[in-house]
């Protein structure tokens, strides 16, 4: 037994001319709540169809529990799917829907209704057994479509974007049930999404991904916090980008030089040439805005733009005369917002490890 | 949705929407109709016109063995048009609508072709095909017979060489229930295939996924979700095939021969050959309300199966 409930060894998917899946490779750890992440037609969903066995790989292999899938149908895989649009069945009700799978796998009458009543129970929805499913309402209609697929208790669920068609409210108190319910029944759970903060929130890893590649593979604090790509840096969150070269470096660090005149100092995780093109991102949270200089290497800009946005103020300052740089403070105590007028010189402070140096 | 109490202003102005056709199905369709009922039941005159009464002879004289008999092969070969169209005309469907949509229209042209022609060519064009100096018939006795048979002396396989030995040349086929069947199915097929075939591109494909990730071979996702949720285009279909089937005059007197005729030759020979126009009509009035009876069950048969 492998200790990877899913591998995919160099997976591309070619669709005619299209590569939707790009020689990616995953390891999703047994028990794991995974999320592939990235916009639409980055090939997130693809990848999910590929293990669920709905399309076949042009090249590579797909395993799960260990095994080789090779050509494998999909119906004799032991992972089941939670479908975008639901896919329930509209000429069967909830109970006939949710012992669909039980059914086909010759599971004895008595066990079905035991684990369909009980699945039903565990999404805290008990009672509906024999409406149709255009009877119940899009949430309602979400859980059947998760009962559905747990009742099997399969190896690995595949989520395609389950919350996508829920309104806010409703998805952010689906997003923490499901992660409770995932860490309650320990199935595996590859969850597909495009929205970042649902990824952050639910996911023990996240993978994202982008033109059929996987990018970055790390926890949400990873993806967030050390971003190794302009475009994970960039999906994920706001970024500021600063473009600059690589001026000189000493123990662990390297001074780069933005539109030739601000000098910036970034901590070292490789190693650059000198004269290298580099992007220096740093995050709007972790800047801080002084009247005074806290630290000789506090950079000085001015406050060309203020928004207010409630929890926050937003300030877009000039560094130099082709840098504007985005500044989130915490508006803390009240009319905090005003401290720096339009045109105010202002010093930035953030702490060195939060700039992170990116290949341009 | 609640029905909300129409004005009276807006009952007229429906009532005009539908006045042209309510017009022509009052005059061509709904007095004709009521005629025949009325004529059902008079009785026939001395020279062949309808003497006006009020007896169910006509009626009674229908359950007559012989015309029992006559219904009875023409429900029979109705149902088998209806059988081997589904049989035909489903997989056909199937086939056209999980082309790709560029294709699709293709394809369906491709079916539509045919049909351009007028309906007795093509009816008589089967008569060609069939008789005893037709298509196949030269072709089975100038040599293919011989040939099987003489294949058959050299792999001796009992079965089928005991059963070249019992066909005749020429092959019986005109004539025949077989042949009135493979004319009504040539020409009410495309009735099949688009019913069905609209039911089947409307099937959300997704669902067929959904059953092969529970465990459904294709065997099963077929029976389970395919089949019944297309149930009302195999419902339209079956019924837009076996009505007129049912009632089919030209097909089963081109192809029927002598022989072989259906309850629509009945009819035909009551009006144009003995002028017993009321004995007609009541044969007319009791398969129309078969057919409506038979449909009503067979629509809430479909309904029901899909919902």
């Amino acid at each position: 037994m492998s200790e990877y409930a899913v591998e995919l060894k160099r997976v591309s998917k070619h669709f005619g001319p299209v590569v939707a899946v790009d020689g990616i490779s995953l390891y999703v750890r047994d028990g794991e709540f995974f999320s592939l992440l990235g916009p639409s037609g980055c090939g997130k969903t693809t990848t999910l169809r590929l293990i669920a066995g709905f399309e076949l790989p042009t090249a590579g292999e797909v395993f799960i529990g260990g095994k080789l899938q090779g050509e494998i149908p999909p119906y004799q895989r032991p992972v089941n799917t939670v479908f975008q649009n639901y896919a329930l069945f509209p000429h069967m009700t909830v109970y006939k829907n949710v012992a669909f799978g039980l059914e086909m796998r010759k599971v004895a009458r008595e066990e079905i209704r035991q684990r369909v009543l009980e699945v039903l129970e565990m999404v805290r929805l008990p009672g509906v057994e024999n409406r149709k499913p255009s009877q119940l309402s899009g949430g309602q209609q979400q859980r059947v479509a998760l009962a559905r697929a747990l009742v099997n208790r399969p190896k690995v669920l595949l989520l395609d974007e389950p919350l996508g068609a829920l309104d806010l409210k409703l998805r952010k108190a689906m997003q923490l049930e499901l992660k409770a319910l995932q860490q309650r029944v320990g199935i595996t759970f590859i969850y597909v999404t495009h929205d970042q903060e649902e990824a952050l929130t639910m996911s023990d890893r996240i993978a994202v991904m982008n033109h059929g590649r996987v990018l970055q593979v790390g926890t949400p604090e990873d993806i967030y916090e050390r971003p190794t790509d302009r475009f994970v840096a960039d999906f994920i969150g706001e970024t500021n980008f600063l473009e600059g070269q690589v001026m000189g470096s000493r123990t662990g660090e390297a001074v780069v030089v933005v539109d030739g005149i601000l000098t910036l100092h970034v901590p070292l995780e490789r190693n650059v040439g000198m004269g290298e093109k580099v992007t220096v991102a740093i995050r709007p949270e972790k800047i801080s805005l002084h009247a005074d200089p806290p630290d000789p290497r506090a950079v000085l800009g001015v406050v060309k733009e203020l928004v207010y946005t409630g929890t926050d103020s937003r300030y877009i300052v000039q560094l130099t005369d082709n840098v504007l740089i985005t500044v989130r403070q915490q508006n803390v105590g009240i009319g905090d917002s005003g401290r720096f007028a339009l045109g105010a010189p202002v010093y930035l402070h953030w702490q060195p490890q939060s700039a992170r140096l990116l290949t341009a | 949705m609640a029905v909300q109490p129409r004005s009276r202003r807006e009952t007229w102005r429906l009532l005009f929407l539908i006045s042209p056709s309510l017009f022509w199905l009052i005059i061509f369709f709904l007095i004709p109709l009521l005629l025949v009922f009325a004529i059902s039941f008079g009785q026939r005159g001395i020279y062949g016109g309808v003497r006006w009464d009020l007896t169910l002879r006509n009626y009674v004289r229908f359950f007559d063995p012989l015309y029992l008999r006559i219904f009875y092969r023409t429900v029979i070969i109705a149902l088998m048009t209806t059988i081997l169209c589904l049989i035909i005309g489903y997989p056909q469907a199937y086939f056209i609508a999980t082309r790709r949509p560029r294709w699709r229209n293709a394809f369906l042209l491709l079916l539509m072709i045919p049909f351009w022609t007028n309906f007795l060519i093509r009816t008589y064009a089967w008569l060609l095909l069939l008789r005893d100096q037709g298509f196949i018939n030269t072709f089975w006795t100038s040599g293919l017979h011989g040939f099987l048979l003489r294949l058959a002396e050299m792999i001796p396989l009992p079965i089928w060489d005991a059963l070249l030995r019992a066909t005749s040349t020429p092959l019986p086929l005109f004539g025949t229930d077989g042949a009135i069947i493979a004319g009504l199915v040539y020409d009410w097929l495309p009735e099949m295939i688009l019913p069905c075939y609209a039911a089947i591109e409307r099937l959300d494909y997704s669902l067929v996924e959904a059953a092969q990730d529970l465990y459904a071979n294709r065997f099963k996702t077929f029976t389970r979700v395919i089949l019944p949720l297309t149930m009302p285009g195999i419902v339209a279909g079956s019924v837009l095939v076996f009505i007129p089937s049912l009632g089919a005059y030209v097909v089963p007197d081109l192809l029927g021969g002598a022989k072989s005729i259906m309850i629509g030759n009945v009819i035909y020979s009551q009006f144009m050959a003995v002028r017993d126009y009321p004995f007609g009509s009541a044969i007319s009035f009791v398969i129309m309300v078969v057919m409506l009876v038979g449909s009503l069950i067979y629509f809430r048969m479909g309904s029901e199966g899909s919902r």
